[in-house]
């Protein structure tokens, strides 16, 4: 189908501030959706107060609106610049809440803005804990057991049926903000009161311990058309009680047989169907029962996320550049596929590497609050690795983050006992404890029992500690680059998009592309590396 | 030409250097140059493998980095804008036979080093807050003798003022040293005198190794000492005198000649009374490029690239609105000259963080050295007063136009607060203030209601707070042990989203800003970029 | 671990060590893009003769399960991968991929530069080779392996299919009677059958379509298989037979015979599509559906006549499914069935319930 001509401006909401749980992956998001925009030739507005963008660099929007986001400045811009369409789900939650609003106070009526990408209808299905409850069962998916309340009263109550440890989940927040979890009655009060303040609506979803079980992310597309594909899948390290923002990841999944990964995806097409994104890309969360296979949809944002960018740069598929281009009408057998070149969009990316994707968190700036991880997000950025294994992308992870570490460093003089305290309490630091704790002769069953990591990890963890091959850089086998293609080679591709490994042939020189390279004149360079 | 981007966002080294790596590459792409990027952040615009001709994902290590150097083989190698994480590694990538362009990493290193740094000082006849070295305990005390307390502290060379600390009394010193750093001969910690009271000048300038061109002066709405990552500041500067922005400007252009920049520069400047203290030198892009952007439409660090490729800035910089260029005798450089902050921009930009607080429960709000801010907003507008208001929105700070405003401040800005307060009354506002400062108030003709402090027990202030009774906090605070009583107050103004500030810089800034906001009625002026800068 | 070499016809030789039992083997070596679902690819029937390369580098993640096998055996010639996993970690996991391997005499390889042969594999064709475990690479081994035939012209089909027939019957209410050609089935096929209500019976690929007719079924279903299917020439002749007096429903290979007998040619392609993630348009609703593919060789569109073009594989055009609706016939070159695989397709089953009215 052809794009549509019957809009002309179209108004992009950006995601302000980088705050924690909402950072720069935006800047990307919409940068690439200002420029799909403009390449089909409509007229592109856009509002963000975050001059730390490159969206709001002058050239990348055709009117950029340099103002706070709040409501009455999101509505005198529509005022003034009466926009055929808003597009709002690429800003993260910042803008959706706003569209939410602005939707809900009438201005998009007045005005005649179109909502393009995800209707308000399907935004609060997905937002409000109930309806999206509702939805799930409506087409026979399980959730953990829960209870929405809006008061302490009914907040006890609910903790009264469900037990603890259990889960406080405000309803539209970002970056699980005043989310918690409360083991006991100790702290139950006070989380609660954190969370009814966090939500916009005062509203939280209060959800029985599903603590240990292994968490799992899909990233999908859905076009007009009712086309849908999976872009990603993207299982944790980190089991459920850890934001998935602080969790280490991994690209694709590793340990799900494919009956079991058909489920999920079953899943997510179904949900994505029935909440009704009716363009764009969502991230649905499962959790997955490691002693029985049994999944339950834990959440699911329509629209693009911080996974997106993350799913985006691990398969090469530009996930906020094709949502842009299908919000405006196209469908993925249209849109052709940047990096073959000769195939389309409409296809499920294939890797033939593993991407390892690691937070960074900021404790040592703030050394008197505690640095555990809960389901409230604390990492203020992260690390993207890629290897063809996962010990080489876990360990260049490492040693991308910038924090002195060079690989699974050994902690000096770490009791037993210490060991064990760090494994079970979760540390930003905590994948160095595993690995001592194999360094220390613990075994992955005990190692297991502490923290939850399913051991396929576990073992390849130990593997590498008893190596002692701890760098990954110690090896004398020369380093190669290899290309990202969507494809796993099956296509050729053109993509200028690398990384390395040991041991292996190289993409680029096999390409045999040096005289492209003109430009460059040859510079002798000393081999001086230690 | 390779660049080398700024690895994971955290806070001191977030976006903003991302930002410029970006914007390198789109500057080679329009000299039709081929650019090859290197990083491995995956949130950010630097990998997408659209934005260089090449990305190669790989961690930012030296031993990562130089095999990619090696295969590229390329004509340059740019380090200057990935902040302190390519710039650790420029020294040991130039010895390996990188080549690296734009400032050398040896004149970067003079200016982090402090022994170098403060020869140039010397040399140059420039002023910068006294201080030394010290290796351990003994010798940090004895300099802190010498120079008086309070002293700042800080380990060298860091970023985000990790570890910074303004300590204000032997036993305070004494706890630093022994808990907060491990100081060594190969570690040292540099102990400054703290200047109090000073206005921070933020200075962002372009040279091509002849001409300096001041891009950018930022007035910092805080005392130095915060670190400037977390202060809020305004472009052009609206309270200096003509005179010592022009002194700025001398100081900015022989710095940049002395150490041979080519590309970016950022000097932080402290004014106190009148005299001008030189605070730090990075001859490298700085976390405000992205704003003074924005604020002027010059895009700083596409302009750096192409002189770190050779081009002249007389031939990239158009000066709008400028005056001619002035030759000063007495400099004998024949320089470019900018034209000064007052006349550069027609309109206010002001630059407001925003903080991870409430994520970390139990954490007190106040900003002290060490940078703790994750992002930033930007308001834009006519005046100063107007744009400080939309930035303070736009941050969840939103300036009330009514209501009672909580005052409780420290002996030394009593003075200060007068005419503050004042204005806050003339605007429509109830002063509350406690004891101490009401009884000061009403002898300067300030009405004043009176409250208890948290201690004195209730009706008290953090109460009122979460009555929703007050609507602005102003609570300056001296030296750590009152530090600690105010801590409820500023945690549950923050909980509560009351809009507060630490200095009296901040509460001026407010004033002004409130009082705009009443005379516009409530109405909203927006208005396009494009448009601002356009506008002459 | 001892070493192994896959020596292709044309004199390329790749290293890495054996994980699977030690032996020598032959075959077309092809390559498999699909992220999981080894267990269901190794117990492919339609995998007989060939050596299948996975570009995943993680194989094994997850063991064996008694659930996940679509043959009762491994029919694959030789297996290799990158990343063998010896320490696997699934709930259901009865046993680990090395043990299930050797246990069934299969030779495996792991350590492989597995991009680098798909890539040689993309560029100069699926080629016949010779997959040898063995610390020193054989004298005569180049040689051996330029004369281990190609696929063309094999009829594999017979090598795979089963002795007798056999009855599975329906596991919801419906009541419809199928015969399922047995060209190398997988279980899944009869699965989704049984699961709609079919009792199905299995019959070998030989069966005469008298014979068939006799069991007066409601709807024949074409399964898929290894091999040429220009080769299979009895099957075609059944087919043909059997046009236009009982629906047909044709799954790769058995959409092949079935488009050969419908008057149309098949071809080889240079590699084949074998994946997981393959785009299909379905012509008549203008949609796309992800499928799960393998195979070698393709139907010639130039050669059909009187036969829709229902899909299209959207990566290279080539044809995907063809309908002959007044023969109440139709076929896809992928796998409704997936096993493994999206399920986007299953559809099509509901389709053949609907035509065996």
């Amino acid at each position: 189908m052809p794009r549509r001509s019957d809009i002309h401006k179209i108004l992009l909401i950006g995601s302000g501030p980088i705050v924690i749980g909402q950072g720069c992956e935006f800047d990307y998001s919409g940068t690439q959706a200002c420029k799909a925009l403009k390449e089909e030739g409509y007229e592109v507005v856009l509002i963000n107060s975050n001059p730390a963008t490159i969206m709001t660099d002058p050239e990348v929007a055709d009117r950029t609106y340099i103002e706070p986001l709040t409501f009455e400045y999101v509505s005198k811009l529509i005022e003034l610049e009466r926009p055929d369409a808003l597009l709002p789900t690429l800003g993260g939650q910042t803008a959706l809440n706003l569209a939410v609003k602005l939707a809900e106070e009438g201005v998009l009526k007045k005005y005649n803005v179109e909502m393009l990408g995800a209707s308000l209808e399907a935004i609060k299905k997905a937002e409000d804990r109930e309806l999206f409850k509702a939805a799930m069962k409506k087409i026979g998916l399980d959730v953990p057991k829960s209870m929405t309340v809006t008061s302490h009263e009914e907040a006890r109550v609910a903790v009264k049926a469900l037990g603890y440890p259990i889960i406080i989940r405000p309803a539209f927040t970002l970056g699980g903000s005043g989310g918690n979890i409360s083991y006991s009655e100790e702290d139950f009060e006070r989380m609660v009161e954190s969370g009814l303040i966090a939500s916009p609506i005062r509203q939280l979803l209060l959800e029985e311990s599903i603590l240990g079980w292994k968490e799992f992310e899909l990233e999908v597309m859905r076009d007009k058309k009712d086309n849908v594909v999976i872009i990603c899948s993207i299982e944790n390290l980190d089991p459920m009680g850890i934001h998935t923002g602080d969790s280490i990841t991994v690209a694709p999944q590793q340990t799900l047989t494919d009956r079991e990964y058909q489920v999920m995806r079953d899943a997510s097409i179904k949900v994505i169907r029935e909440i009704g994104v009716d363009t764009g890309g969502s991230n649905i969360q499962f959790g997955v029962d490691p002693k029985n296979g049994r999944q339950v949809v834990i959440e699911m944002n329509p629209r693009v996320s911080r996974s997106s960018s993350l799913a985006s740069k691990a398969t090469g598929f530009p996930i906020a550049k094709i949502a842009a281009k299908l919000a405006i009408g196209y469908t993925l057998d249209e849109l052709p596929n940047d990096i073959t070149k000769e195939t389309m969009a409409a296809f499920e990316p294939t890797i033939d590497y593993v991407v390892t994707k690691i937070p960074r968190f900021a404790f040592e700036k703030f050394p008197h609050t505690s640095p555990m991880l809960t389901t409230q997000m604390k990492s203020v950025g992260e690390a993207m690795a890629i290897g063809r294994t996962f010990e080489e992308s876990l360990l260049k992870a490492l040693r991308s983050l910038e924090c002195g570490w060079k690989g699974l460093d050994p902690i000096a003089g770490a009791s037993p006992g210490e060991v064990m305290k760090r494994l079970r309490e979760p540390t930003p630091d905590r994948i160095l404890w595993v690995g001592e704790a194999f360094r220390q002769g613990i075994g992955v069953e005990e190692v297991y029992e502490l923290t939850k990591i399913d051991p396929w990890f576990l073992h390849k963890i130990s593997a590498i500690v008893k190596t002692g091959d701890t760098h990954f850089q110690k090896s004398s086998c020369p380093r190669s680059f290899r290309t990202v293609d969507t494809c796993a080679a099956e296509f050729i591709a053109y993509t200028p998009y690398f990384y390395s490994t040991i041991g292996e042939e190289d993409d680029l020189l096999a390409r045999g592309t040096q005289g492209l390279w003109l430009f460059w004149a040859p510079a002798p360079i000393a081999s001086a590396r230690g | 030409m390779v660049i080398l981007g700024s690895g994971p966002n955290r806070i001191g080294q977030g976006i903003e250097f991302d930002y410029a790596c970006v914007q390198a590459s789109f500057a080679l792409r329009e000299l039709g140059v081929k650019s090859v990027m290197v990083n491995c952040n995956p949130e950010t615009v630097s990998t997408d493998y659209d934005t260089s001709d090449k990305l190669y994902f790989e961690p930012l290590t030296f031993n990562d980095v130089l095999p990619i150097i090696e295969r590229e083989k390329p004509r340059g190698v740019i380090v200057q804008f990935g902040g302190q994480t390519p710039l650790k590694l420029a020294l040991a990538l130039k010895k390996a036979g990188a080549p690296i362009i734009g400032t050398d990493p040896n004149d970067i290193d003079r200016a982090e080093n402090r022994k170098l740094f403060n020869e140039i000082i010397e040399k140059l006849k420039l002023k910068q807050p006294e201080g030394a070295t010290a290796t351990n305990v003994d010798e940090a005390v004895a300099v802190a003798e010498r120079i008086g307390y309070p002293v700042l502290v800080r380990p060298s060379y860091v970023l985000g003022g990790r570890a910074m600390e303004i300590v204000y009394d032997q036993n305070g010193l004494e706890f630093y040293m022994k808990y907060a750093v491990k100081a060594s001969p190969e570690h040292p910690v540099l102990v400054d005198r703290f200047l109090k009271s000073a206005t921070e000048i933020d200075v962002d300038a372009l040279s091509d190794g002849s001409d300096v061109y001041v891009a950018g002066i930022m007035e910092h709405i805080e005392e130095a000492g915060i670190h400037s990552g977390d202060s809020s500041c305004v472009l052009p500067p609206h309270s200096l005198p003509e005179n010592v922005v022009k002194e700025i400007e001398r100081q900015t252009i022989m710095l940049a000649k002395e150490l041979n920049v080519i590309g970016l520069m950022n000097i932080q400047f402290a004014v106190q009374n009148g005299e001008i203290y030189i605070l730090e030198v990075n001859p490298r892009a700085s976390r405000t490029v992205p704003f003074v952007s924005k604020a002027t439409g010059l895009s700083l660090a596409r302009i750096a690239t192409k002189v770190m490729l050779g081009h002249k800035l007389k031939d990239l910089v158009s000066l709008r609105g400028a005056i001619a260029p002035k030759q000063s005798p007495e400099l004998n450089m024949g320089d470019c000259h900018a034209p000064s902050g007052l006349a550069m921009t027609k309109h206010y930009s002001v630059k407001t963080p925003v903080f991870p607080f409430n994520k970390f429960p139990g954490v007190d709000t106040i900003l002290g050295p060490e940078m703790k801010s994750t992002g930033e907003v930007m308001g834009i507008a006519e005046t100063f007063g107007e744009a400080f208001a939309k930035a303070q929105e736009a941050a969840g700070n939103k300036l009330p136009s009514h209501g009672s405003i909580f005052i409780s401040i420290k002996d030394t800005d009593k003075e200060a607060i007068i005419p503050i307060a004042v204005s806050l009354i003339e605007s429509g506002f109830n002063v509350v203030a406690t004891r101490g400062t009401k009884m000061f108030l009403h002898e300067h003709g300030v009405p004043a209601t009176g409250i208890n402090k948290l201690l004195e027990g209730p009706p008290h202030i953090v109460d009122a707070l979460k009555n929703k009774k007050i609507q602005l906090v102003i609570n300056t605070t001296a030296g750590r042990p009152s530090i600690g009583d105010s801590y409820s107050i500023r945690r549950t103004a923050l909980e509560r989203g009351v809009p507060y500030f630490t200095t009296i810089e901040g509460a001026k800034a407010a004033a002004e800003s409130v009082k705009i906001v009443k005379r516009n009625a409530g109405a909203i002026n927006i208005k396009p970029i494009q448009k601002y800068n356009l506008d002459y | 671990m001892k070493k192994a070499y896959l020596i292709l016809s044309d004199g390329k030789i790749f290293q890495g060590a054996s994980f699977g039992f030690e032996n020598e083997t032959a075959g077309e070596v092809v390559f498999n893009t699909s992220i999981s679902g080894y267990q269901e690819i190794l117990t492919d029937p339609s995998y007989h003769g060939q050596i299948v390369v996975m570009t995943y580098p993680h194989i094994g993640n997850y063991g064996i399960n008694p659930e996940d096998m679509e043959s009762d055996k491994p029919q694959v010639a030789g297996f290799i991968v990158r990343s063998y996993c010896e320490n696997p970690s699934n709930w259901r996991m009865t046993e680990t991929l090395a043990s299930f391997l050797k246990r069934h005499k299969i030779v495996a390889g792991t350590g492989f530069d597995t991009r680098t042969i798909v890539k040689y594999i993309r560029d100069n064709g699926a080629k016949p080779a010779l997959l040898i475990v063995s610390d020193e690479l054989p004298k005569d081994a180049v040689e051996r392996a330029k004369k281990v035939p190609s696929m063309n012209g094999q009829d594999l089909a017979s090598k795979v299919t089963c002795v007798a027939p056999r009855r599975c019957k329906a596991v919801a209410p419906r009541r419809r009677e199928v015969v399922l050609y047995d060209f190398g089935a997988k279980r899944n096929i009869t699965r989704m059958l049984q699961e709609r209500g079919c009792n199905v019976t299995v019959v070998p690929a030989t069966t005469p379509a008298k014979e068939v007719l006799k069991m007066k079924p409601d709807g024949i279903m074409l399964s898929n298989g290894p091999g040429d299917p220009a080769a299979v020439t009895y099957a075609i002749e059944n087919i043909k037979q059997l046009l236009g007096k009982v629906p047909i429903f044709g799954i790769c290979l058995g959409h092949q015979l079935l488009a050969l007998a419908l008057g149309g040619k098949t071809y080889k392609l240079k590699f084949g599509h074998r994946g997981g993630n393959q785009p299909v348009k379905n012509l008549r609703t203008g949609k796309v559906e992800i499928t799960s593919q393998n195979h070698g060789f393709a139907v010639d569109a130039d050669s059909l006549k009187n036969t829709e073009i229902t899909h299209i594989n959207l990566n290279d055009n080539t044809i995907e499914g063809i309908a002959a609706p007044k023969l109440k016939a139709y076929s896809v070159q992928y796998h409704p069935e997936a096993s493994p695989g999206p399920h986007d397709a299953s559809y099509l089953f509901d389709q053949f319930m609907e035509m065996m009215r």
